[in-house]
């Protein structure tokens, strides 16, 4: 009598036939929703819409409000990422919960909270005195940096979390008080971090509009970006213009995946 | 001389009560004792690493207990040598003289030296990862003898190390041993290094540090 055969010796093919099916129909989605866009996109459809100027001064607002904003997320993200991952301080679990609440809530609660804000008498009189920033392009970039800071301090957490800490204790040890054992030791090992922490916030700056349409509106020509030109063709019936600057959002945010992965954190869980 | 008197730290669920042991100037001492008894610990609170809840340490007859590690003037080599992985192996061995601001030349002649001694004159150059353990250990010696410390704490230097690389770095602390004008605290629990090297060995256990005898 031969032994049953026992179950590891079957082949594996249908189990990884199963897992491809089903993970296959995501990835089947996203390449079919770009393959769509691009089916219903010609040469001629984007280079009208390129030669618009109120889609040339959105690009133009775009690539300047993400920039200062993903720059602005860089100098909070660093310093709070840094005490959140090394430090226990009073309040600090608090502190953790509170940089959730940008990413959990609505763009559209983000935008109102703004707006509320700087109509309170400190926002007004900052408004008056320091800068005007509802329906200001000053406001495009505090909305976008509003969402995209609290990404960049996550990435420079686990990119914090990821530095062993017994490096700044060597450095201590060899003569750095420890605001140098930070600049010498432990920043040009985060350095990774700080350029994903940046495409990251740029990236997620750069798709805001919810926050933006509540706080600075979309008036042509002074607060629109890429994301406000979208939703401002569509709402005129120009599906190909609206679709023109879609693609070129589709391609900014691979490029910016792919640096980011170039980068490395990938396996981090935040891309 | 290195002196520790009553010295208590607690962290988490791990304490240590009352730790008391003196090391004369000069001695290479090796501190045995099992895994996981708290010889890292003392040696951390020794580099100022580690707050301690009561006692003190003494270091040349001052009173360092309260001062911050950068104070002490110690080198410490720990287990794992957690080398500076973004800078090379020359910017390791200088970085405590680059740090203290010593003139070029200087920091280039002592790195020249400390790279001669310890065997790594072909790695200064490279980037300090990807070493092996034994390389590790002796970049980790040179960068915690670089400014020239009064004293030297060594955590498990010869611990998974090959045997023909462990000889070796015996060789090299053997050779600081005969320098002399160096204290020396050796943490291991490996018996036959403290024979090989320490001229005074204590011993670590049920949370008390003695006397284990002396090198005839």
């Amino acid at each position: 009598m031969t032994a049953p055969v026992a179950p590891g010796a079957r082949s594996d093919v249908p189990f990884y036939l199963c897992l491809g099916l089903l993970g296959g129909l995501y990835v089947g989605l996203i390449v079919a929703l770009l393959v769509a866009d691009l089916a219903h996109t010609s040469f001629g459809d984007l280079a009208r819409a390129f030669a618009s100027p109120q889609i040339r001064a959105a690009v133009w607002l775009s690539l300047l409000s993400c920039s200062a904003a993903a720059i602005m997320s860089v100098w909070v993200a660093v310093p709070l990422g840094y005490l959140l991952s090394r430090t226990r301080f009073p309040g600090s679990a608090a502190v953790d919960v509170l940089l959730d609440v940008p990413i959990v809530l609505p763009p559209l609660v983000v935008g109102l909270s703004l707006l509320i804000l700087f109509q309170t008498p400190p926002g007004a009189w900052f408004q008056r005195h320091v800068l005007p920033v509802t329906y200001a392009v000053a406001g495009v970039v505090v909305a976008q940096f509003a969402v995209s800071a609290a990404f960049a301090v996550r990435t420079m957490k686990v990119t914090f979390d990821g530095i062993d800490p017994r490096a700044e204790d060597i450095a201590r040890t060899l003569g750095c008080s420890r605001a140098q054992a930070f600049w010498r030791v432990t920043l040009p090992e985060a350095r990774r971090g700080v350029l994903t922490a940046f495409t990251l916030a740029w990236a997620r700056a750069l798709g805001e509009f919810g926050p933006i349409l509540v706080f600075c509106g979309a008036t042509r020509m002074r607060t629109e970006v890429l994301s406000t030109s979208v939703f401002l063709e569509l709402s005129i019936g120009n599906l190909e213009a609206a679709l023109a600057v879609s693609l070129l959002m589709i391609v900014v945010a691979v490029a910016v995946l792919v640096v980011t992965r170039a980068f490395g954190l990938r396996g981090t869980g935040l891309i | 001389m290195i002196a520790v008197e009553g010295l208590s730290i607690r962290q988490g669920g791990f304490a240590l009560d009352g730790v008391s042991f003196a090391v004369p100037a000069g001695a290479y001492a090796v501190l045995m004792g099992r895994t996981g008894g708290g010889k890292t610990t003392v040696l951390e609170a020794v580099a100022g690493l580690r707050r301690p809840t009561a006692g003190r340490v003494v270091l040349a007859g001052l009173d360092v207990t309260g001062f911050p590690p950068a104070a002490r003037n110690v080198g410490y080599v720990p287990q794992d040598a957690v080398l500076f992985k973004t800078m090379t192996v020359r910017e390791n061995i200088a970085f405590a003289l680059v740090v203290r601001g010593a003139p070029r030349a200087e920091v280039d002649a002592r790195v020249s030296e400390l790279a001669d001694r310890l065997g790594v004159v072909g790695l200064l150059s490279r980037r300090a990862v990807g070493l092996s353990g034994g390389e590790a250990q002796r970049v980790a010696l040179g960068r915690a003898l670089a400014f020239r410390p009064p004293v030297l704490l060594l955590d498990e230097p010869l611990n998974a190390l090959d045997e023909d690389t462990r000889d070796r770095l015996v060789e090299l602390l053997r050779g600081l041993r005969r320098d002399g004008g160096l204290t020396v605290l050796h943490v291991t629990h490996n018996r036959a290094e403290a024979d090989l090297l320490g001229d005074c060995r204590l011993r670590f256990e049920g949370g008390r540090i003695t006397p284990a005898g002396d090198r005839a």
